[in-house]
Parts: structure tokens; sequence; C-alpha cells
């Protein structure tokens, strides 16, 4: 007979409780592996019990992410993990939801649950896993590829314009933002974790590299010779500076300028204010083609915002209802309206 | 002096006018007073397709039709003995229904030259003797209302609105029924607004009057208490209402809470507007942004643990095939409801149609069975609803459960039941390990071959479920190719296995064998009845089995059909049924097929059954 466990004792949990027991099966060098490792070392230290976590992913590498983890998992349909999220997340508000998307399944077929999801603003993680290719389908481009992107489906090059994924959740009224990357351990940690504490849909955006049909896409923000010229750490009240404090953003009005910090200073910067949404929206748009423009791109937790939480807001009309109808009482109800007898 | 009253037993009025002319509230009220009285009936609402159709055309005809007797009515009758007439598009449109010698109530202000301008009538037929055949009484029914409420200050808009109400009130009288029940729906309906309350209350009034006075009508007419209804404390119900409060007492006697994932859709909407009105019992309704969205929600919400529904009609079942297939991987219970309209595509929105149930039966990639179950009239909605979730929730499975049209918004008298008769639904929940090394196995079957349900935050069972293919019991993603046959043979088999746990399947009337049975589903019930009972009382002696349960059909089906020479199938689509059982029981049935967007009538249902049998 099966050992009954102990049953009040939650002992503390490490990453390891969190992975199943699973054979992980991504390409050797995938992104994702290291996505994985990140998620599972920042659940032990949220203070929530195993079984309250559930994750739900749609269809592609990114994925078969919660086969591999050891809580509450479902791996559903192309594009439509948000939609299946937001169920469960009505009728069960107790959970610790985690949706896990590629950049085809939230931005392609399921952009427009994605965005439903954010202006609904359910308490959830959102981690879209962007390497800027369909991985699962071979190679074709996605709707985060930049344009002239040379795939198996667009050999003359891609003739898209690309999303910009903060920037189009921000336009739906996300409640958080952030960007961070597969190959920056400790700032992909700092950012789940404060996703996993904001109440609403926190939206991630994941650099991930796919070594096999992308590979490199994003080596200039995550590859050391580079990085902290192409990109910019920005964190709340602090300037924003990079390149090792060599340089730094100002502002000319709304349009963002590099200063070089041996003339200027730092009083002058743009202080990061997350709860600023219309820097918010200036941040999100510094996205150009790193080649073409000094400005670097930025990672961090964009913006911040307070509204409620669609499943609040359910739960509270229920129990209004209840409070003025008194609970529904199902014999009343269907003996309501104009009735008669026949004896 | 009162006019003297013939006792009838039956009587079908069809009240037609121009779709801002209130017919429907006009014909619900007069429905309403006929429950009253004890009638048995039936309704149907025939609504334009467009929601504001060029104002006296044809297009914008709005009827309402109403069959009511002190004998059992099943149908909302071929052919109507009264045609009420707003305008005369609503004449030129709806003659065709009432039968020779049949009265005419026509509303002469809606035959002026700019009415049969826009109904496309070169004469007026009024006045150029087209209509003899009938008895046409004609009344300005505007400038009746306007001079009784012309010290009412109302503007003319506004009168002229409550027009209706005077045709209501002269049929009232016409067929002695009580206005009380009138009264105190108008006065809820109008609380906010007293002047046009007292504006109907007169009109219907004087309608009423008008109708003692005048030297019109020279006798009144009343229909009794149908004695063949069964003893007990009925009300009025439309389908969509009743498949409603079906779903909130399925999730009552399962103690699971409610939720319905929607995007509207003619004419499946009025169950989300109904559902929407009780989150006092712990209903949860999300509107969603499309039916992919409605439906995934609800398959998340059944993860969680709630009695999951998502409702629709054919072009929305569409949209949901992917997930409705994922459910069926995931075996999670949930019920897709259809209210079938015209199709295919957009089709006939606002018509009625049986032609998605191959759709329900095949409608989804790879080999994937669901149970589809369906609703035979209003008042049967509620039992099928709590039907669908029992199945649903207790066999694991996605159950579709088919309505349309014609059912939703017709309306009959309901026995309102007693809900302690119920038996509870059992969620086959697991809070422990259920293999002998402690572990869970997800895909573990019982006798049913039912899995467990475990809900997300039960310690120690944490796991995985997805659409990938899943190695038997441990639920883990599996390619091998013989698993997969296996599993495949299993989902059918767990399917195949509901109908041990359903009624077997009763021949409605007529002999248990013999010359003829007619096999039909869904809303051809009541019309197929009456059509069979009209025939056996002839002298015929043919059987009426009806379908509740299309997969899996009830064990004792195929012997049942196997007792009749001939199989006649009835269906308002292209020969769908017929399929199913020619292919499940290698029965030579024949089909009878209306593909008109109407529902078929009486008097064809006989011409076809006569035909049959060869006389
Ligand atoms: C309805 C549907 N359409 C298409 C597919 C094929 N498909 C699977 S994954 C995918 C794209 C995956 O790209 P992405 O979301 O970026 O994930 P990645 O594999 O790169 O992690 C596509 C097109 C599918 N599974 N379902
Ligand atoms: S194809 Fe790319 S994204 Fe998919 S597992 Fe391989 S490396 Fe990762």
């Amino acid at each position: 007979m099966a050992e009954v466990s102990t049953l009040n004792h939650t002992p503390t949990l490490t990453a390891k409780d969190f992975a199943s027991d699973q054979e992980v099966r991504w390409c050797p060098g995938c992104g994702d592996y290291s996505i994985l490792k990140q998620v599972q070392t920042v659940l032990p230290e949220l203070g929530i019990p195993r079984e309250k976590f559930a994750f739900i992913s749609g269809i592609g590498c990114s994925s078969r992410f919660p086969y591999y983890m050891e809580a509450y998992g479902l791996h559903s349909i192309h594009g439509r993990a948000t939609a299946i999220a937001a169920g469960l997340k009505m009728i069960r508000p107790d959970l610790s939801v985690w949706i896990i998307s590629g950049d085809g399944d939230a931005l392609s077929i399921g952009t427009n649950h994605t965005l439903q999801l954010i202006r609904r603003n359910f308490d959830v993680q959102l981690l879209v896993f962007n390497n800027q290719i369909y991985g699962l389908t071979k190679g074709q481009y996605s709707p985060t590829s930049e344009e002239g992107k040379v795939t198996k489906s667009t050999p003359m090059g891609s003739i898209d314009h690309p999303f910009n994924p903060c920037a189009l959740v921000l336009g739906a009224d996300a409640t958080f933002v952030a960007r961070s990357l597969d190959r920056d351990p400790k700032h992909l940690q700092m950012v789940l974790k404060r996703a996993a504490h904001h109440r609403g849909t926190s939206f991630v955006e994941i650099y991930q590299n796919c070594n096999i049909f992308n590979d490199g896409a994003f080596f200039v923000f995550t590859e050391k010779e580079t990085k902290f010229q192409k990109g910019i750490y920005v964190e709340h009240g602090k300037p924003m500076l990079f390149d090792n404090g060599k340089k730094g953003i100002k502002l000319d009005g709304t349009k963002p300028i590099v200063v070089d910090m041996s003339e200027a200073s730092v009083n002058d910067l743009w202080i990061h204010d997350e709860t600023d949404i219309i820097k918010a929206n200036i941040l999100t748009r510094m996205f150009e083609d790193p080649d073409k423009t000094d400005l670097p791109r930025p990672f961090g937790v964009l913006y911040v915002a307070n509204r409620p939480c669609y499943e609040d807001l359910m739960k509270q009309q229920i129990q209004d209802a209840i409070e003025q109808k008194g609970k529904g009482d199902i014999t009343k109800l269907i003996n309501s309206g104009d009735t008669w007898v026949i004896a | 002096m009162a006019k003297p009253i013939v006792l009838k037993e039956e009587v079908t009025i069809r009240f037609a006018g121009d779709s801002g002319d209130g017919m429907q509230l006009t014909g619900t009220e007069f429905t309403n007073a006929s429950a009253i009285v004890g009638n048995d009936l039936s309704t149907f609402p025939d609504y334009p397709a467009e929601i504001r159709a060029p104002q006296g055309t044809v297009a914008g005809v709005s009827g309402f039709q109403i069959h009511f007797g002190s004998t059992e009515v099943d149908t909302p009758g071929d052919i109507c003995n009264v045609l009420v007439a707003m305008n005369a598009a609503a004449l030129k449109a709806n003659l065709r229904y009432l039968e020779t010698g049949g009265l005419i109530i026509a509303n002469t202000d809606g035959f002026d030259e700019k009415n049969l301008r826009l109904a496309k009538l070169e004469k007026n037929p009024l006045e150029d003797g087209s209509l003899d055949k009938y008895t046409v009484i004609k009344i300005d029914i505007t400038k009746i209302a306007r001079t009784a409420l012309q010290d009412s200050g109302l503007s003319t808009r506004d009168i002229d609105r409550s027009k209706n109400m005077f045709v209501l009130g002269l049929l009232m009288w016409l067929y002695n029924r009580p206005l009380d029940v009138t009264i105190r729906n108008l006065e809820a309906k109008f609380a906010k607004k007293p002047e046009i309350l007292q504006a109907n209350l007169r009109l219907l009034r004087a309608g009423y009057d008008y109708g003692e006075t005048t030297e019109l009508f020279t006798t009144r007419y009343d229909v009794k208490q149908a004695p063949t209804m069964e003893k007990g404390k009925y009300r009025n119900i439309m389908g969509n209402q009743a498949l409603a409060y079906g779903f909130i007492a399925a999730s009552e006697l399962a103690g699971l809470p409610l939720f319905l994932g929607s995007y509207p859709i003619t004419p499946a909407s009025d169950i989300l507007h109904e559902l929407s009105k009780h989150k006092a019992f712990n209903v949860h309704t999300f509107q969603a942004e499309d039916e992919i969205a409605a439906i995934c929600a609800a398959i998340g919400a059944s993860f969680g643990g709630a009695l999951a529904v998502t409702t629709s009609s054919g072009p929305g079942i569409a949209l949901k095939g992917e997930a409705i297939g994922l459910a069926t991987m995931l075996e999670l219970p949930i019920v897709i409801v259809n209210i079938q309209r015209g199709g295919p595509s957009t089709g006939l929105p606002t018509k009625t149609e049986q032609a998605d149930l191959l759709q329900a039966m095949y409608g989804r990639n790879g080999e994937c069975p669901v149970v589809v179950i369906c609703t035979r009239q209003p008042n049967d909605c509620f039992d099928v609803a709590i039907e669908a979730s029992r199945i649903a929730i207790e066999h694991m499975v996605p159950v579709m459960l088919l309505s349309d049209g014609y059912i939703a918004n017709g309306a009959e008298p309901w026995l309102i039941p007693d809900l302690s008769k119920y038996k509870k639904i059992k969620p086959n929940f697991l809070t422990e390990p259920n293999s002998p090394n402690g572990k869970l196995l997800p895909y573990k079957r019982d006798e049913r071959f039912v899995r467990p349900w475990v809900l997300p935050g039960t310690k120690g069972l944490e796991h995985r479920i997805g659409g990938l293919e899943k190695q038997h019991e441990t639920g883990n993603v599996s390619y091998d190719p013989e698993n997969h046959e296996f599993m495949v043979k299993m989902r059918q088999a767990k399917v195949d296995k509901v109908a041990d746990f359903i009624p077997l399947q009763e021949v409605e009337q007529g002999p248990e064998s013999g010359e003829l049975v007619v096999l039909g589903w869904g809303s051809t019930f009541g019309c197929i009845r009456t059509a069979v009972r009209e025939l056996n009382n002839q002298g015929h002696n043919i059987a009426q089995v009806h379908l509740r349960y299309l997969n899996p059909f009830p064990k004792n089906l195929g012997d049942i059909l196997k007792r009749y020479k001939k199989v006649l199938v009835p269906e308002i689509n292209n020969g769908q049924l017929v399929k199913i059982v020619r292919d499940k029981f290698l029965v030579d049935a024949i089909p009878f097929n209306k593909i008109q967007g109407l529902p078929f009538n009486v008097v064809e249902m006989k011409a076809k059954i006569l035909e049959v049998l060869g006389k």
C-alpha cells in the first residue's frame, strides 16, 4: 500500500521539484532550455504550493514547456492558450496561471486572443518566447521576423512588416510589459519574479535563440562584445545609462537621443519611470534595426499599471447578484413568470 | 347585447405586420392568456432576416403564429383560421397560410397607396374582390387609436406604435380570453413609462369593447382547457430559455459552478442573454471575442472543475471544431450547444434547418467521436440540457446538443418539474493516487472507460495533459503506432459505452412492428406526431419513433427498425440521419426532405406517409 504523505508539512521547494520526469526534447543548444531553468528557479521563491501552478501552452517548440514542469499543465492548440487560461482563471482565481507561447503562437494565429486577454487583464503571466521564426514547422518567417528575411516560405525575402510585441500589447492597455533574454539568466529571473508578483496580465517578451532555424538573431543583444552597446537595461528610478556608463539617453521633447557621458550630466538624463505610459510608448518604440540607429534596445520592466483583474470583477458581480437577489433558488426560478395549475 | 359564444376545439391565428408593429408582443400576450385558460398550445415566431428591413415592404414583415386547443397541440399549425394583417405587405406575405373561408382582420390604414406600392401590389386586395373566398373585416385601426388617444398628450408616433394593443384586445374578446394577465405584464413592462402604459391599456380595452359594441362580429368563440394535459403546475417556456434553466439545474445537480463561453449568433444568443441574468446561481457567463475563444475558455473552465458549456449555431460550431478535438483528447467534460439554422455559410440565419447533424457526428479532423443528443420541442429542452451535462460530466466526454431555430424561439406550456426527483450528477473526481506505486495515472479508466477528473490544486496529483496522442493510462505523449490505434478505438468505445447509460428507445405511438415506422429527430417531432396520430385515427396503423440520442443510438434501435417493413425518415435537410441509419443498421430507410428554411407541415407529412404506404 502506498504511504500517505505527511499532509500539513509543506517543505521548501527547490528548482528540482519543478522538473517533471519527462525527458526534455528541444534541439541541443535551444534557448528554451535556459528559460525552463529560470522559471524552475524562480517558482520556489514565490511561496506558492506546487499544486497551485498551472502552465498552459499553445503549439510550437516552446509550447512543449508544460510537459517538463512538475505542476499542472495543459498543452493545447495553436494560438489558443490565452483563451484557455482565461477560462481557467475565471473558475479558479486561486491558481497561479502561466501561459507559454511562441511569437507565431501568440502573435500570429493567436494575436486576437492575446490582445483580448491583455485588455481584460486576467491575472496571469504570459511568456512569449520570441525567436523571430517558426521553429516547430521548420523555419518559416514569423510575425516578428525582420523585413527582407529569407526563409523557406520567403525565398525572395519577407515583405511583411514585423510586429513590435511590446508596443503592440501596450496598445491593448497591458498592465505589465517587460522584455528579457534567454542568455541572461539573472535578468530573466528578475523579470519573471516581477511578473509573478504583478496582479494583472504580465506580458514578458523573451528573446530566445533558435539555433537551428534562426541562429544568432539576437546575438547583438546577448553576447558580451555588443550587448552593452546595443542594449540598455532599464530600472525604475534610475537614469538611462548604457555602454558601461559611457553613454546615456536624454529626452528632447518626446524624442530620445543618445548623449556621450563625457559631455553630459546624469541630471539631464531620462529617468526610467515604469508607471509613465507616455514614456513607456517611447521606450517600446525604441526598436529600429540595431545597425541603423545608435539608440539601444531596452530590456527590463518597461511599464507597469494598476487595473482591476477580470476574474475579480466577475466574482464581484456574482457576489453582488447574490447580495441583491439572494442565492439562486432553482425551484423558485422555474416557478417564476405566469403559472397555472391543471387539476 | 352579449353575443353568442361558439365552442372550438382548436384555432390557429397568425399575427402579421411590419416589424415595427409589435406583432411578437401581441402574439406572446395572446399566448399567455391562452395558457392561463389551460389550452395546449404551440407558437412559431417568424422574424424578418434584417433587423430593420424597409417599413411596409414584404421583407419587413414580422409574423407570429399560435395554435391553441382543447385537444393535444404539437405544432404551431400548418394553416391558420385567422390572419391579422396590419398592412398590405403582411397580407401579401401570409395569405398563403390562411384556410379558405378563413377570417382576415385588416388594418385599412396599412393599405393606402404608399403601402400598396411598397408591397408591390397594383390593386388594393381589400377592394378588388380578390379576397372573396375569405371573410374580411376591415378596420382603420390607426384612426381609431388616434381618436381614442387624442387627449393623451402622446405623439402620433407613440400612439401609432401602440395600435397593436387594439388588435390584441379585439382578439381577446373574439376568443373569450381574460385580460388580467396582459394587464399585469404591460404594467411591468411599462412601469417606468406611465403614459405609454395608459395608452396601451386604453387601446387594449378599446379593442375588447369594439368587438362587443360593433356589428362586425356576430359570434364569439371559446377554446376550453385541454383535458389531455397532465395534471400539475404549468408555465410557458421558450426553447433557449429552457436550455438555460436546464444548465443551471444541472450545475446544481452536479454541485459545480456553471461556466458559459459564448459569442453572439442567431438563434443561439438568447441562451447567453438568459444565463447572464442568473449570476446569483454562481453562473459565469463570458462573452468571448469569437467562437474559438468561447469554447477554449470553456475548456479551461472544465480543466478547473466547472460544468462548461459553449453555445452557438452552425457557423460558430465550424470554428469550434479544432477545440472540440482538443476536448476529446483531453477527455474533459464540455457541452456544445448548436442551435441549428439554415446553411451552409451564413445561409438563412433566421430560418430553421436540421442540417448540422453530419457536422456534429463527423465534422472534425481525425477520429473524433463525441456524444450527440437533440431536443424535440421547447418543453423538452430543460431535460435535454440536464442529460447532456450528465453525460459530459459522468463520462468525461464532449457532448453536442442539437436544437434549432424553430425550437429555440417557439413557446409551449411546460409542466414545471419537481427537481427533487432528478438524479444527482456525479463527477468522477480523484484526489488520491490511483496506482499501486502511489502515482497518478491520469488516463487510467474505470469500467465505463472513463478517466478521472483531477483538478489543479490537488496536492500530489500534478500532471500534464494535451492534444498530442497519449499513452494509455500514463497520459504521457506517445507516437507509438499500436498505442495510437488502441487509443482511437478506446475513445470510440468510451462514447459507444454511453449507450449502457441511456434509456432504451421507445416507440412513441403506433404498433411495435408492422408496415411503416416514421423515424425522426429534433423539431420535426410535433408535426410527425400529429400526422401519425391523425392517420391512425383514420384507421391506419403507423408507428412513430423519435430519437433523443443520436450518438450513440439506443442499443435497441436497430432491432426496432427491423421490425417494420418500411422506415421513413423526414428531415429538414437533404438527408442526413437517413445516411447514418443506413450505414449503422443496413436498413433501406426512405428519406423525406424539405429544405426551405421552414418546418414540415402536417398536410405534407400525411401525404408523404400515405404515398410511402402506397395509399
Ligand atoms: C491550426 C494550426 N495551424 C498550423 C499549425 C502548425 N504550426 C505548429 S507550430 C507553428 C508555428 C510555431 O511558431 P512559434 O509559435 O513561433 O513557436 P516555436 O516553434 O518557434 O517555438 C505552426 C504554424 C498547427 N499546429 N495548428
Ligand atoms: S527548432 Fe529552434 S526553437 Fe525549436 S527546439 Fe529547435 S532550436 Fe529550439
